[in-house]
């Protein structure tokens, strides 16, 4: 039951690979072409090197050394010929993988692009990554080793029963039947240790996550003194994947001693069979010599052919991880009508909300608010009170469970998602910035922006001074995660960003956390200057920054408690009250 | 990449056993056409059925044992290799965990994950192919050549030619294409660093709606990588032909001499026959090799790759004459006339930096964005070292102690809360393996996580996922900061740690930490004043230069950037549009 089930998801995976392998169905009949020539050469010379062979025999006689050269003339066109075939097919080989293999990484990009946020916050990314790398080269390499030996090995295959079958029939037959036996050898072990190249590729995941995670976090691990600790923690999994890599390798490498075996069974079935119908007399002895060599010749191709099949299992196995990537079920797609949001007022309606990221643990349940275009919107509560979840909803990185959010009175479900997002303009708390230069990270809203426009807009934000003094000023190159930037640094290039594209809302989740005071008063300032005629979300600790929101919603365990302003609030002597004391506590 | 041999030391004996059976199986499978020639020799010749019957059994017993050593073989091959890798990965991670921090910026994150993945892996494939092939191929070659020089010395001359010539294209488009392998990995690194960032900053790029710009950029960096794999590809596929010229080539000039040896009466058509067959044997085993080599070559490059970590000097070095005391007086730190640079030639971080801090002080640190507060408390455990000047802890120059007793003193939280995959426990447990729950919720009360952690199920046992996904901002700089404080550090650093935190939960943070038992020296790394107005010392800094230092009430006076950032934060909070009274 078991093993069915793995032969059709491996039969799957192989349809699958196959319809990638289509777009090039022309370089595949040219080097289908180059296959049959080249081995049908590499056939007939051993013709022609019998038939020289056998002009020796008439040495000394006239005409002797002028027949010898017009063989030898032959040869040397065969040769050239066979290595011409050859290497065309090699390239078309190569190109026919490595086009298939981007056209996968290409898909499986595409897919990471519109996987639901829900997917991705759930998954480890170190996983998704070996997927896209590491599993992806391992199914070219197999691909390849199938692609450069399986035709070859087929034609030879076809090409020498051709030749047996004129010779005599018995024999062939012999062979023909005995044969496959190593084919049933060889896909016994394939099916044998395809969940072993499954799990070994499982295995390989799992270090690259833990890999990813540690070397990414470095910093911490040697802060803690935890490298021996962590490396504990790595050599387990390496000893699982030693284990199992040597399991998986060993059991398929044994697919060539086995079938090379049979092919020894085969050659002494010939030998066998031949030699007696020798002395039978129904056979002579030149005979039997060619026969032994095309049984070898035709046996060989079974080796190879096996071993290819055994580096195909790995790459389907690899192969069968991407699709299953690829597969996974995308976000649902825009609406064919949807709306193209332009020049959003900034009318947001959210009606009776419910979400959850858990489905038996409620997060949010009837949210209810209504903002008018320019309207300042202030969250507070305690942390963990579904203040970023809003934000998630707002932007439609999740999709409500009940209820609806409305923007300028269309459900956003009804709105394509690009032209929703960059409706609004997002600030986070976690910074993040993409590798390139300053330049091209505070461009991503707005790639035309011209010299002007981008230190406009970074003198607004107050990142000018710090990126003028930086080595190459707005060409410097960051790396990955913000390299030597503070958080701080990486905060105002955020902010940036946002004022420079402008849009016609605005969600700022802690949007000045990590910036000293004396800069945030500025840039509030900016802000405050940016969020004139924009609906605005903010996300905020400091109370300090939100008491000119008109409207302040006070989320406590994902509902909102309190609403008002702040005066309103203060009176109120609630919740807010109580937060807003708070922070002179100590002062 | 011959520096990564030493990882194959510990299975020597494998290594020498695989080769070993691979070339018996190799002689056996040479032995078979002789039976078969006695075969037809004495067999047929008699009729002698018996006699064909008992050679064919001795070909199956030949064929059985070839099996046997093969599989023998086999084994050796893939134990030798894939405990070669998993050695070599071992050595790598732990390198890798050495590396300073400095290294670490400088070679990115990326690039070392594919090293450990990817490259390491074609390395395993190159090894166990080494060990099951590369002997094996030579022997025959080379064992065909001397049968050759057996029949006749003269033909033989054609071998001589022959090999060289082949040896001379095989190493030829080796080491034409090692370096374009090497070109193919470094291209599958942006492959990965696309891939990585398009995960962490997912929301940002979906915000903007970049979607199509990254899928753009990613199918530039794909592209390039298809151009150099082909480009890699185009040569290694000159192997195959050329190989295949060079030895029927060889074969037409062996008959051709045959003949001339023929006429002459040296030779008899047998003996051309077999120097013919010798050569196809060479041709046989060449095909085998060429498919190999691309294998072998690409494993050449990786093992660069990871050789090139390896080269990266990891850990901090200690100055001469390293003392491995450990100061006396517990938590003090002195920073004399410090200054601090990240990059040879860059601007410096830090200029001139001189204080002292004294067992159970509080030290508040603060100053606007990139003024270098981070910088000088990393100085502290030595994440980095200083360029000019000293740092000390209790006394002795951080740079003599060894780092794991210098970073066992310190408790230090980041900026970036960071967690990892396991629970709650396990993580608090980082900061000390031995640590009693009572102590564990005793850091938990007060980094003010309790009330969460109480509220999780599973409690301390509460899963956490890669990278503490499933926890909120603030919720994982809580847990951070109670990582630390299960260390019982003698210095504690908080580096702008509550950022996440509400003011409220700030506030109680604070006053708990102060509260603790014991003299422990505390860093308060802030942007607001009224986190570390109570301090023993502020120290203010401007630009990486000390702008202020001193108590609350001296800076307010004297301090015109601290005045600066004070009022910035209350005369905010006690503004005019509320009377500011209420707060007191």
């Amino acid at each position: 039951m078991k093993q069915n089930e793995k032969k059709n998801k491996q039969k799957e995976t192989l349809v699958k690979v196959i319809k990638y392998i289509k777009p090039y169905s022309l370089l595949l009949v040219l080097t289908m072409v180059m296959a049959v020539i080249s081995v049908a050469l590499t056939l007939y010379l051993p013709i022609l090197t019998g038939d020289a062979v056998d002009m020796l025999n008439l040495i000394g006689t006239e005409g002797f050394w002028q027949g010898l050269f017009g063989i030898l003339q032959k040869m040397a066109v065969v040769i050239v010929l066979t290595a011409l075939t050859q290497w065309i097919m090699s390239i078309c080989n190569n190109r026919i993988v490595y086009s298939v293999i981007q056209d996968i990484r290409k898909k499986a990009f595409r897919q990471l692009e519109q996987l639901p946020l829900k997917y991705l916050d759930a998954h480890s990314h170190g996983d998704i990554v070996s997927r896209v790398v590491a599993d992806v080269d391992q199914f070219a390499d197999g691909l390849l080793i199938g692609f450069t030996q399986l035709f070859t090995g087929v034609i030879t295959i076809l090409g020498t029963l051709g030749f047996m079958l004129s010779e005599n029939i018995g024999i062939t037959v012999v062979v023909v039947v005995i044969t496959p036996v190593s084919l049933l050898v060889a896909s016994f072990i394939a099916r044998k240790t395809f969940s072993m190249f499954q799990l070994q590729s499982a295995t390989r995941g799992e270090q690259t996550a833990l890999i990813n995670e540690m070397v990414g976090n470095q910093k911490v691990v040697q802060a803690f003194n935890r490298e021996d600790e962590t490396l504990e923690k790595f050599d387990e999994i390496n000893e699982r994947l030693e284990k199992c890599s040597l399991r998986a390798i060993f059991f398929s490498s044994l697919t060539n001693p086995c079938t090379r075996f049979v092919n020894s069974l085969v050659y002494m079935g010939v030998g066998l069979t031949g030699a007696l119908s020798v002395i039978r007399g129904g056979l002579s002895v030149g005979q039997l010599t060619c026969f032994l060599s095309y049984a070898n010749q035709y046996t060989k191709p079974f080796n190879e052919i096996s071993g290819v099949i055994t580096e195909l299992q790995n790459a389907l196995a690899c192969a069968s991880r991407i699709f299953e990537l690829i597969e996974e079920e995308a976000q649902v797609p825009d609406k064919e009508d949807a709306l193209v949001l332009t020049d959003a007022e900034g009318r947001v309606d959210i009606d009776d909300v419910a979400f959850s990221y858990v489905p038996d643990r409620k997060l949010i349940e009837n949210l209810n608010l209504h903002v008018n275009p320019g309207q300042r919107i202030a969250i507070v509560g305690p942390t963990g009170c579904g203040k970023t979840t809003i934000i998630n909803l707002l932007m439609r990185f999740y999709d409500v469970d009940q209820g609806s959010i409305s923007v300028e009175g269309t459900d956003i479900r009804d709105i394509t998602r690009k032209s929703l997002r960059t409706s609004y303009g997002m600030v986070l708390q976690d910074t993040w910035l993409k590798r390139g230069t300053i330049r091209d990270n505070i461009t991503v809203g707005k790639p035309k922006a011209t010299e002007e426009e981008i230190i406009a807009a970074a003198k607004a934000s107050h990142a000018h001074s710090f990126i003028r003094r930086l080595p190459n000023g707005y060409d410097t190159m960051i790396g990955e995660d913000g390299g030597n930037l503070s958080q701080g640094q990486k905060q105002l290039l955020c902010i940036t960003r946002v004022m420079l594209s402008l849009p016609p809302m605005l969600i700022l989740d802690e949007a000045t956390s990590s910036i000293d005071t004396r800069t945030e008063i500025k840039i509030q300032k900016a802000f405050a200057a940016m969020m004139e005629g924009r609906t605005s979300f903010i996300v905020a600790h400091r109370l300090s920054t939100i008491q000119n929101a008109d409207v302040i919603l006070v989320m406590k365990d994902g509902h909102i408690i309190e609403q008002g302003n702040h005066q309103e609030l203060l009176e109120k002597k609630g919740f807010y009250a109580e937060l807003y004391n708070s922070q002179f506590a100590l002062a | 990449m011959k520096s990564l041999l030493i990882y194959l030391k510990d299975y020597k004996k494998e290594s020498v056993l695989g080769p070993l059976f691979k070339l018996l199986e190799a002689s056996f499978e040479l032995i078979v056409p002789l039976v078969v020639a006695s075969m037809i020799d004495v067999g047929i010749a008699n009729s002698d059925k018996g006699y064909v019957v008992k050679m064919c059994l001795i070909m199956a017993a030949l064929g059985f044992i070839g099996l046997a050593s093969s599989v023998t073989a086999q084994f050796f091959a893939a134990k030798a290799a894939v405990g070669f890798a998993t050695k070599l990965r071992h050595a790598l991670f732990a390198h890798i965990e050495s590396l300073s921090f400095t290294n670490m910026d400088k070679e990115g994150t990326s690039t070392l994950i594919t090293r450990m993945t990817s490259d390491i892996n074609q390395v395993q494939s190159g090894v166990n192919l080494v060990l099951r092939l590369f002997l094996r191929s030579p022997f025959i070659v080379f064992g065909a050549m001397i049968m050759a020089f057996t029949v006749d010395v003269k033909a033989a001359l054609i071998f001589v030619v022959v090999i060289p010539l082949l040896s001379v294209v095989v190493f030829g488009i080796m080491l034409a294409s090692i370096p374009l392998f090497g070109r193919v990995q470094s291209n599958l690194d942006r492959v990965l660093g696309t891939t990585r960032e398009n995960l962490t900053g997912v929301r940002v790029i979906r915000a903007f709606g970049k979607e199509d710009n990254e899928i753009e950029k990613f199918d530039r960096q794909t592209d390039a990588l298809r151009k150099i794999q082909m480009m890699a590809a185009r040569i290694s596929a000159l192997m195959n032909p050329f190989t295949y010229i060079i030895i029927n080539g060889g074969l037409i000039a062996l008959i051709y001499t045959g003949a001339v040896r023929m006429e002459m009466g040296i030779l008899t058509q047998g003996q051309v026959v077999a120097l013919v067959n010798y050569m196809s044997q060479i041709l046989v085993e060449l095909v085998k090799l060429a498919n190999l080599i691309i294998t072998v070559t690409k494993a050449f490059a990786c093992g660069n790759r990871i050789a090139s970590v390896f080269e990266i000097p990891g850990g901090m070095s200690r100055q001469d004459g390293a003392s491995e005391i450990a100061g006396k007086e517990q938590g003090t730190v002195d920073f004399e006339s410090v200054s601090m640079k990240y990059h040879e030639g860059g601007e410096e971080a830090l200029t001139d930096i001189t204080f002292h801090a004294g067992k159970g002080d509080t030290i508040g640190v603060i100053g606007g964005t990139g003024s270098g507060k981070t910088t000088l408390v990393h100085l502290i455990p030595r994440f980095y070292d200083v360029e000019k000047g000293c740092v000390r802890v209790d006394g002795v120059d951080v740079r003599n102690y060894d780092v794991t007793a210098l970073r066992d003193k310190i408790g230090i939280v980041m900026q970036k809360a960071v967690l990892f995959k396991g629970t709650i426990r396990e993580n608090l447990l980082w900061g000390n393996e031995n640590a009693t729950d009572e102590e564990l919720w005793q850091a938990l009360r007060i980094s003010q996580a309790e009330e969460f952690v109480l509220q999780k199920e599973g409690g301390l046992d509460a899963p956490i996922e890669q990278e503490g996904r499933n926890l909120s901002g603030g919720q994982k700089q809580r847990l951070s900061i109670a990582r630390a404080l299960v260390k019982k550090p003698e210095i504690l650093i908080l580096d702008d740690s509550a950022s996440a935190l509400d003011y409220a939960t700030d506030a109680r943070l604070r006053k708990a930490i102060k509260e603790m038992p014991g003299e422990t020296t505390v860093f308060i790394v802030s942007q607001r004043a009224s986190s570390l107005m109570h301090a023993d010392l502020i120290i203010v800094l401007d630009d990486g230069c000390v702008a202020g230092m001193g108590k609350h009430e001296q800076l307010l006076e004297s301090c015109q950037v601290y005045q600066e950032i004070y009022y910035s934060q209350f005369e905010k909070q006690h503004g005019p549009e509320d009377d500011g009274n209420e707060a007191e």
